[in-house]
């Protein structure tokens, strides 16, 4: 169990009840609510407890709020045969999602097991943020540039070990070193800085989720294909075509909104549609202080890749060029 | 050599097709969904075959791979 010195939880269910009694966060601070569950990604039920709980306090982070209190959602096949999963799985998806909770410094106020047939986890995720400073999906300006705080191919990478290709051990060891990863420090940036425009990069991939944020903004977006991060492998594993279908989709759904231009990489420009689950941040910072967001980064240990910038509209259109 | 992948989703096809890519006999691979042909396709080039795609009915995809 996270920890809860500031007793949040006046209420709890030790004993049997059914819902519970949480404080509300200090006045003048608005809540961000969220809900968010996975299926189970690589092998390890530990490290996939602590992907998926990353990744639905992941959308708490991308406003730059703080993460107040969760409740578990899970569902697992009840054990009846010797080849099922044992219910000690579950305990250990579990285990690992409350270490993060707990280092996230948000409280367990309850969950709900469903007996279902395929094994699902996540949070239901509630935050405490200043509502006049909440880092925003539509905030992007033109001249803003664009910082990724995590390393791209998570989609690739878990493909990769789905098809135990050769190196998979290690391909799993790199994927969850990322996806494992709280977003805790750029948050904090969000609001030492007062950003105006972040998101979390998740299901459809940075070029997605940022031409998401650029059609909500009325303005374009440019990435940079040279520049983007990835991890080890996941460029040497998508030219083997270990390319999840969920990546193509990506790619086509955007398609009508996307420029690639003819000097672009072109798995490069598929993969910046990978699937991502517990992505990092990308943050829109003005020009002028792009020195200091990637300061205050580092110096929180966490790393800051310039991924490209927002231009104005093309052609009365938002449009995502990949360049 | 005739390798069918219709009804299987990724990574399955690739890994299908990617054992006989170290030999040099022509391969037809039968593909029903643009991930597949992709990623099959990407494989196949990056072991330096070449790959024709040919459009049959009802959706599918006729890769002849030849080295």
């Amino acid at each position: 169990m996270p920890p809860d010195p500031e007793g949040r939880i006046v209420h709890g269910f030790s004993n049997n009840e059914d819902a519970v009694l949480v404080k509300a966060p200090p006045a003048g601070m608005a809540l961000v609510q969220t809900v968010d569950i996975l299926g189970p990604i690589g092998n390890s039920a530990r490290l996939f407890g602590q992907t998926a709980a990353a990744n639905a306090l992941s959308d708490v982070y991308a406003m730059g709020g703080i993460p107040w209190s969760v409740m578990n959602v899970a569902a697992f096949p009840s054990p009846e045969n010797p080849d099922d999963a044992p219910i000690s799985v579950l305990a250990e998806i579990i285990t690992g999602a409350m270490e993060k909770v707990a280092e996230a410094g948000a409280v367990l106020a309850g969950g709900h097991t469903l007996d279902d047939e395929y094994i699902k986890f996540g949070l239901a995720v509630t935050g405490a943020i200043d509502p006049a400073k909440a880092a925003r999906n539509d905030g992007l300006v033109a001249g803003d540039v664009l910082i990724l705080t995590k390393a791209l191919g998570t989609g690739i990478l878990a493909t990769g070990i789905k098809a135990k290709w050769p190196g998979f051990e290690e391909a799993e060891k790199e994927m969850y070193r990322w996806t494992t990863h709280l977003n805790t420090a750029a948050a904090e940036v969000i609001r030492a800085m007062g950003l105006k425009a972040a998101t979390d990069i998740t299901g459809f991939g940075l070029g997605g989720h940022l031409l998401e944020m650029a059609k909500g903004s009325g303005v374009s977006a440019e990435l940079d294909c040279s520049a983007l991060p990835f991890m080890d492998q996941a460029e040497e594993l998508a030219s083997f075509g270990l390319i999840p279908a969920g990546t193509y989709r990506n790619r086509d759904h955007a398609s009508c909104h996307t420029t690639v231009s003819s000097s672009a990489d072109e798995l490069r420009s598929t993969l910046v549609f990978d699937a991502q689950t517990s992505g990092g941040l990308l943050l829109a910072v003005p020009q002028e202080r792009v020195q200091e967001a990637c300061e205050r980064l580092n110096a929180l240990n966490e790393p800051a890749f310039i991924v490209g910038r927002i231009l104005p509209m093309r052609d009365k259109k938002e449009q995502l060029i990949i360049a | 050599m005739l390798i069918d992948t219709r009804g299987l989703s990724c990574p399955q096809p690739v890994l299908m097709v990617f054992p006989h890519l170290n030999g040099a006999e022509p391969i037809d691979v039968l593909v029903d969904n643009n991930a597949s042909q992709e990623n099959v396709s990407r494989a196949a080039r990056k072991q330096g075959w070449n790959v024709d795609i040919k459009t049959e009915a009802d959706g599918i995809v006729r890769l002849e791979l030849r080295k």
